[in-house]
């Protein structure tokens, strides 16, 4: 298989992250984390934007991923975390095909309102499990991975970030190709054009439904390394407002390119570090703000967001 | 027996206040079609606006409710009418013509530049505006306890129901509304101002987001995220009778509020659960809501 | 002669208004045959509903000889048949080589591909070959917005003959395109058609353009088909004039394309 440019670029990135990691401070290891593990959900809600739909309610899958990660541990006594990441997965890869069905019917904000009341149904549901911690939420087991313990401290740290970063990493990878496949221009192309891609033979219904699925699945894995990373889950990861804060994300980003996420990510992650502790009472303003101005003054900023794709194939 | 009555009794309490909530955000979306995400942010400002308004009265040794009750709708009507205006001058005015869905995120945007904004004018500390609340008290209906206050805010809400309706359907302004829900092109070719329409129709949603806030303040403690918590119930309620449509957000309001209703006095647990399951199943056949119209593409 | 299309008794009422009624109309392989009539005829109706868009409030029709009501736009384009749009009907915000490179992947039936980059050397070629024979090659990088509007009705032309279709649809190939494109326009198109075998029905308002490139003709009023037959018969025809074409026929221009 021959590597692209871009791929190249990917792979480079990765590695230089990893060995950074060996010197930077453990707090910033910890934040880049998660950060990555925030930009792999909020791929999922630019793989929507592409077909043309914003999710107010990928926090779903984020929790689901999340909550299974820590269920798992605790119920079935797994603690190997690819374990865990595979069976989160899996459960919200079922739960996605039963409500792609439905939600796959639906448009511009009944879309983005069907979604954000499905995760609602999930926080409600988790918020009342005294079970489950309630609204606190509960700790997740100390995993192991393939057999061996992350250690404690910054050694725990460091493998997180380098089981995030190879995860990130594979998912990257295959999202720039998907992008560029037949899949991945029949979702832009039910965004520019539904009655087209009907008359091209093309069911929309049966690609947006994969497309969904797939973005799920990629939130899932997000929300199960935020949890392998800070060692613990609580019902507001399915809130819609974490919700808005990756389509907020996603908007910082843009749609054109896989490592776009990651960057908007990492600097929402960080700005919100500083700014909680400095300005706690105005971190929502920032983002409200910072939304408007490119929502007002990036005009082709923010349609590239929705429409616009990379020239031809590089 | 009495469960049924209690189901009843509270399922319709919280129906009206639902339709109070509700009723601001589908006015909107019927004649601009904005989902105005921040509509929960009116509402907290209206609770925060009247709480402060009630406390300064009482603290200056107020006692009369009815004083009470008019302080409650002036501030609310004033705050939500102005912050309407602002917003709507503001920044909706340049967006006008952008995808439905654009307008969706920058209302989220005002969303939570309001919810700081709240911070930082009244802090974090919860406000109590109870008195109006206690003094009037409570009644037995057979075995039953109710507060005349939740009775009244029922009347309120039959009020500005019946109000609203009579607004949009046998005033001119509304005629010149409905022209403008049935087809905005056709009205503008035909002389409507419909940029002037938009101001009066946000200033009015605005306003009935704070009213209903207001409304409230003296049953809740007003804190922090107030608008962000109402806002999903609000749209489950107008979603589920079909966003634009008066008719519809009340039904909504009574199906949704008799199902938590039935749910706190059954399953407790499942409160939250049972309002988007209503909502989702309401859309499974109904795909745009009980009331809600389909627009056919033109090819 | 196989006949490829027939419509029985078709007939399509919104409440109590009739769009087309009893319409029986049997079009054989091969011809090219032209849908007049004037706005609100029934014209467009007719083509919804053998597109599949419009469904029929009674009556029958067959493709290929097998019945196809019932079907839609998607399972009728996989049987072969397709058709074009009055407002072209495009991915407005992608370049013009992607609008091609994604319905020759439909037409592979490739759609769910996720690996593969759509832009195959296969699809490629097949891309610059219909739109060297289109006029539109120079727009290939373009997006569409970019294109004018004689080009936009090109592309989706193009698009709508990817996929080895049997029969094309035109629904109004020149309107909103200039009185001095119109014949460059048409000649492309029909010329692709005929390479391509394709049996074309095909409606237009522009009598000039009806008369140069159709064979036969069906002329439709107040939702029925008044009138069927070869091109100068109908056009000569009395009701058609009153009807239709509004005005007594003008010297005959010269010959078919």
């Amino acid at each position: 298989m021959i590597l692209e440019k871009s791929e190249i670029s990917l792979i480079g990135a990765a590695v230089a992250i990893a060995l950074a990691s060996l010197v930077v401070p453990n707090w910033l290891v910890f934040t880049a984390t998660l950060a990555i593990s925030t930009a792999l959900v909020v791929m999922g809600v630019v793989m929507l934007m592409r077909a043309g739909l914003v999710s107010f309610g990928q926090g779903l899958f984020y929790c689901l991923g999340g909550y299974a990660v820590g269920l798992g541990g605790r119920y079935l006594g797994i603690t190997d975390a690819l374990l865990l990441i595979v069976l989160g997965v899996a459960v919200t890869v079922g739960v996605a095909m039963i409500l792609g069905l439905l939600v796959t019917r639906y448009r511009e904000i009944f879309f983005a309102m069907l979604s954000l009341a499905f995760s609602m149904i999930l926080y409600g549901l988790l918020v009342k499990s005294h079970g489950l911690g309630s609204t606190d939420g509960f700790g997740v087991v100390d995993w192991t991975i393939l057999g061996f313990s992350p250690g404690s401290g910054e050694s725990s740290s460091r493998t997180a970030l380098l089981l995030a970063l190879g995860l990130a990493l594979g998912i990257a990878l295959f999202l720039n190709r998907y992008f560029r496949s037949s899949l991945g221009l029949a979702c832009e192309a039910i965004r520019e054009n539904e009655v087209r891609v009907e008359y091209m033979g093309v069911s929309r219904k049966q690609v947006l439904y994969i497309n969904y699925v797939i973005a799920a699945a990629v939130g899932s894995i997000g929300g199960s390394m935020t949890a392998l990373a800070a060692g613990h889950v609580d019902p507001t990861m399915a809130y819609w407002t974490i919700s808005g804060e990756f389509v907020f994300i996603a908007i910082l980003g843009g749609t054109g390119h896989v490592a776009a996420p990651f960057i908007a990510a990492l600097i929402f992650t960080l700005v919100r570090t500083y700014a909680i502790e400095l300005a706690p009472n105005a971190w929502q303003m920032i983002l409200g703000i910072v939304l408007l101005l490119i929502i007002l003054f990036l005009p082709k900023g923010i349609w590239s967001l929705f429409t616009r794709k990379k020239g031809v194939a590089s | 027996m009495l469960t049924v009555w209690a189901i009843l009794i509270d399922g319709f309490i919280y129906a009206s206040w639902l339709f109070l909530v509700a009723a601001g955000l589908t006015v909107i979306y019927g004649v601009m079609r904005i989902l105005n995400m921040a509509h929960g942010s009116l509402y907290a400002l209206g609770a925060y606006a009247a709480a402060s308004a009630l406390g300064w009265y009482y603290s200056g040794g107020g006692e009369n409710l009815v004083m009470a009750f008019a302080i409650i709708a002036a501030s609310a009507i004033l705050i939500g009418a102005l912050t309407g205006l602002a917003i709507e001058r503001g920044i909706l005015r340049l967006m006008y013509g952008r995808d439905e869905i654009l307008m969706l995120l920058i209302t989220f945007a005002v969303l939570l530049i309001l919810e700081d904004v709240m911070k930082l004018i009244w802090g974090t500390t919860p406000y109590f505006a109870y008195q109006p609340y206690a003094a009037l008290g409570r009644i037995n209906i057979d075995v039953l306890t109710v507060s005349r206050y939740d009775l009244l805010v029922l009347v309120v809400s039959v009020v500005i129901g019946v109000g609203l309706w009579f607004w949009l359907e046998r005033t001119k302004i509304g005629k010149i509304l409905r022209s403008i829900i049935h087809d905005r092109e056709v009205s503008e070719a035909m002389g409507v101002n419909v940029r002037r329409m938009f101001t009066i129709t946000f200033m009015i949603g605005a306003t009935l987001g704070a009213l209903a806030g207001g409304i409230t303040a003296p049953i809740i403690s007003v804190v922090p995220g107030l608008g962000i918590e109402v806002i999903v119930l609000a749209f489950a309620v107008v979603v589920t009778g079909g966003l634009g449509s008066i008719t519809g957000a009340a039904v909504g309001a009574v199906i949704v509020g008799l199902a938590r209703a039935t749910s706190i006095h059954t399953m407790p647990e499942l409160e939250l659960f049972i309002i988007y399951a209503v909502m989702a199943g309401v859309l499974i056949f109904r795909p745009h809501g009980l009331f809600g119209q389909v627009i056919a593409r033109k090819i | 002669m196989t006949e490829i299309l027939k419509t029985v008794g078709l007939s399509r009422y919104f409440g109590a208004v009739t769009a087309a009624e009893d319409i029986n109309v049997t079009i054989t392989e091969g011809e090219i045959v032209g849908v007049i009539g004037a706005n609100g005829a029934g014209k467009t109706t007719f083509i919804n509903m053998v597109t599949g868009y419009l469904p029929p409030s009674s009556g029958t029709i067959e493709f290929g000889g097998k019945p196809i009501k019932g079907l839609g736009p998607r399972k009728l384009m996989r049987k072969g048949l397709t058709r074009s749009f009055q407002i072209p009907q495009l991915f407005l915000e992608l370049p013009v080589i992607d609008n091609l490179a994604i319905a020759l992947a439909a037409a592979d039936h490739q759609q769910f591909q996720m690996i593969r980059p759509v832009h195959t050397k296969d699809r490629l070629e097949a891309a610059e070959e219909i739109l060297a024979q289109m006029n539109i090659a120079q727009y290939r990088n373009e997006m569409v917005t970019a294109m004018p509007q004689g080009a936009r009705k090109l592309l989706d032309i193009a698009i709508a003959m990817l996929g080895s279709p049997r029969m094309l649809l035109l629904d109004e190939p020149t309107s909103g395109v200039s009185v001095e494109e119109k014949y460059t326009l048409m000649d492309t198109v029909m010329e692709a058609v005929r390479q391509r075998g394709l049996t074309v029905l095909f409606v237009e308002h522009d009598m000039e353009i009806v008369q140069r490139y159709v064979t036969r003709v069906l002329a439709f009023a107040s939702g029925i088909v008044i009138k069927d037959g070869p091109v100068d018969e109908v056009l000569a025809d009395e009701k058609v004039q009153e009807l239709v074409t509004g005005k007594p026929k003008t010297a005959k221009t010269e010959g078919g394309a």
